[in-house]
């Protein structure tokens, strides 16, 4: 006997699957660290083993991504915007896309991070990857912002991280610039072609950090409207 | 006449057994949406839901079902029409409680959800309308009613809207959210109690045979409001606060708090369900045996037999006890969204709502009303995700009964008629 029950009224929340989607992106990116020691020790072997694994994390996002725009159909009345909703899983994807194709173009062309940049790269990337858990800690905010039905001193929380957010990416900014002066200075002594692609990969892993401001950048309008 | 004196007691029985079991569907189907709101949102256990329903659906029905039960009885049809030929009020009553029950036990089976008021007051209207006069409707009263259906969500959606806000203000928006819910949850609790004692008091004691003052009545659900209170207050105290539940959810020990005020409110609900409720199955039924009881007369001011109300009472309650389990269990697997601080403010607006309709004997429908309550605490920014579909698919099924009900409750109006006559 179906149930002649009002409880239709009541669609499945999009905030878990944000937040899920968030952590799958976290958990793929950081997996760039233990890539970039493997090639480091020139372990091609293992660096296969963590960019596949990189690579599968994304296609998990891929996937929540697909699902979270099916739990997504038009008429619902959220108190986000759909559109908003939208473009912040996609700012989100961004993230996972590009890690994977940081991992993919290294691995392709098994290319080295020179020596002498080689802890400030990783302090680079590490850098980038507390912007993208900043990020993460924001999307986790959602529930408590639902919550508080978008207002008063949870909204001020999630500002105040946004902020923090922000100096992080600023960090990561002048991370690459000294990077790069670095790269200028040694790129002599390497293949140029393998240089062109060293200045493209750090673009990438600083697009790591704008990518999650970006999303908080999202969140601050999605406040905003409320 | 004589049609009444040969088959007077066949016809109440008869009578009897129909509304007895529009009771037990009433109970068994639309009880849940009375309750699934405290089951959904995990505050009560489906088997508490159901000893809660049991209770307070009985007394709801039984102290405060005397005002709608008589509009239904009375209030939409003009009596005058019937006084020469008696028996036909009497078979279009039985006609609608049947129609009424059909459309009831067909809208179950697919699974659409139909208000039995709606069902109910569009059959009594059709036998009426049709069988035996334009005229013999009370049309100012039916467009008073219907008008209800439209202002009773709009209202309680206000009151979620407000209510919900408030709870923000009060609770969530401050420093030490805990403490603050603490200190307030009890003050919804009186609110809760003070509103269902006092239309009680003023509106259905008298059906009982009690009758008391204005400034009795205030001071008597003030009384019971600040028991209800205070009992409140010393569970709320007994929460245990789990500060490692709060890493994860900074408000999972504040919605703990909630649960109880759930509970409260879900007595309020079963409560205002059943004084709203009861008359559809009633209603009729009390018409019948009035008539019958008085030999064909019909006694504008006769007094609703003693037995009517908590036969309604009893049928409700039977019905959700058999099957309001697997309707409850179905039910909560749904909502997985919705927190008791959200569903508290729904339930205690659609509640007040409906018993102060009851109190003004208009035949309103629960669910409708539970709705627009729901849709208020989404305006409030309140929940996650509302289907508004699904919400367009509801109007529309309620829409759709009247003329269902009054096209079933006219067949069944002329069989009955050519079987007795």
């Amino acid at each position: 006997m179906p149930v002649n029950s009002i409880f239709g009224v009541f669609a499945k929340s999009p905030i878990k699957p944000i937040q899920l989607h968030m952590d799958k992106v976290a958990t793929c990116s950081e997996l760039l660290l233990p890539f970039f020691e493997a090639c480091s020790k020139n372990d091609w072997v293992e660096a296969e083993v963590v960019r596949k694994q990189i690579s599968q994390y994304e296609k998990q996002a891929d996937e929540l991504k697909r699902e979270l725009r099916l739990t997504l159909p038009k008429g619902l009345f959220m108190p986000i915007d759909r559109a908003d909703l939208l473009e912040l899983v996609n700012r989100q994807d961004k993230i996972a896309n590009t890690a994977k194709d940081i991992a993919g173009r290294t691995f392709g062309r098994q290319l080295q991070i020179p020596n002498e940049i080689f802890v400030d790269f990783m302090a680079y990337v590490q850098r980038s990857l507390d912007a993208i858990q900043q990020a993460k800690n924001a999307i986790n905010e959602l529930d408590e912002l639902l919550e508080t039905g978008f207002k008063g001193r949870e909204v001020d929380i999630v500002t105040k991280m946004i902020e923090v957010l922000e100096t992080i990416e600023d960090d990561t900014d002048s991370l690459q610039i000294k990077l790069r002066r670095n790269l200028l200075a040694i790129e002599d002594n390497y293949k140029p072609v393998d240089v062109m692609f060293l200045y493209k990969i750090l673009e990438w892993v600083g697009s790591l950090a704008d990518h999650s401001e970006l999303i908080g950048t999202q969140l601050e309008l999605i406040l905003a409207r409320s | 006449m004589e049609i009444l004196n040969t088959y007077g007691s066949m016809l109440v029985i008869f009578a009897g057994a129909v509304g007895f079991l529009m009771a037990w569907g009433i109970g068994a189907n639309d009880v849940a949406n009375a309750m699934g709101t405290s089951v959904g949102s995990k505050a009560l256990t489906i088997k508490q839901a159901i000893i809660i329903a049991m209770i307070f659906e009985f007394a709801g029905a039984y102290l405060a079902g005397g005002e709608v039960t008589s509009t239904i009885r009375k209030g939409i049809i003009d009596v005058a029409y019937f006084i020469d030929q008696p028996e036909l009020l009497v078979f279009g009553m039985t006609a609608a409680l049947l129609a009424a029950g059909l459309w009831l036990i067909i809208a179950s089976y697919f699974g659409w959800p139909v208000s039995t008021t709606h069902s109910i007051v569009g059959a009594i209207v059709g036998f009426s309308a049709v069988g035996v006069g334009v005229d013999s409707v009370t049309w100012s009263k039916v467009v008073g009613i219907i008008g209800s259906w439209i202002i009773t969500p709009l209202i309680s959606g206000i009151i979620a809207y407000f209510i919900f806000m408030s709870s923000q203000k009060l609770i969530f928006n401050t420093k030490d959210p805990i403490a603050n819910a603490k200190r307030f949850v009890p003050f919804y609790m009186f609110l809760a109690g003070f509103i269902l004692s006092l239309v009680t008091i003023t509106k259905g004691l008298k059906h009982v045979g009690l009758h008391v003052s204005t400034m009795e009545a205030i001071a008597s659900a003030v009384i019971i409001g600040l028991l209800v209170a205070i009992t409140g207050k010393f569970f709320v105290n007994r929460v245990k606060i789990d500060p490692q539940a709060d890493k994860h959810m900074h408000f999972a020990n504040v919605e703990k708090i909630f649960a109880v005020l759930m509970i409260v409110t879900a007595c309020a609900m079963a409560f205002a369900h059943g004084s709203n409720d009861v008359a559809n199955a009633i209603g009729p039924l009390a018409a019948v045996v009035s008539i019958v009881e008085h030999n064909g007369q019909i006694a504008a001011k006769a007094e609703l037999a003693w037995w009517i109300l908590p036969l309604g009472g009893v049928g409700i309650v039977l019905g959700l006890a058999i099957f309001g389990k697997r309707v409850m269990a179905t039910i909560g697997n749904g909502i997985t969204h919705l927190t008791p601080s959200r569903g508290f403010a729904a339930e205690l607006a659609a509640a007040s709502t409906v018993v102060i309709a009851s109190g003004t004997g208009l035949p309103i429908s629960t669910t409708q009303t539970l709705v627009g309550a729901v849709l208020g605490v989404g305006m409030a920014r309140g929940i996650a995700a509302l289907n508004l579909g699904v919400v367009r698919n509801i109007v529309i099924s309620w829409i759709v009964t009247l003329p269902i009900g009054a096209g079933l409750s006219i067949v069944f109006f002329y069989i009955l008629k050519s079987v007795f006559s």
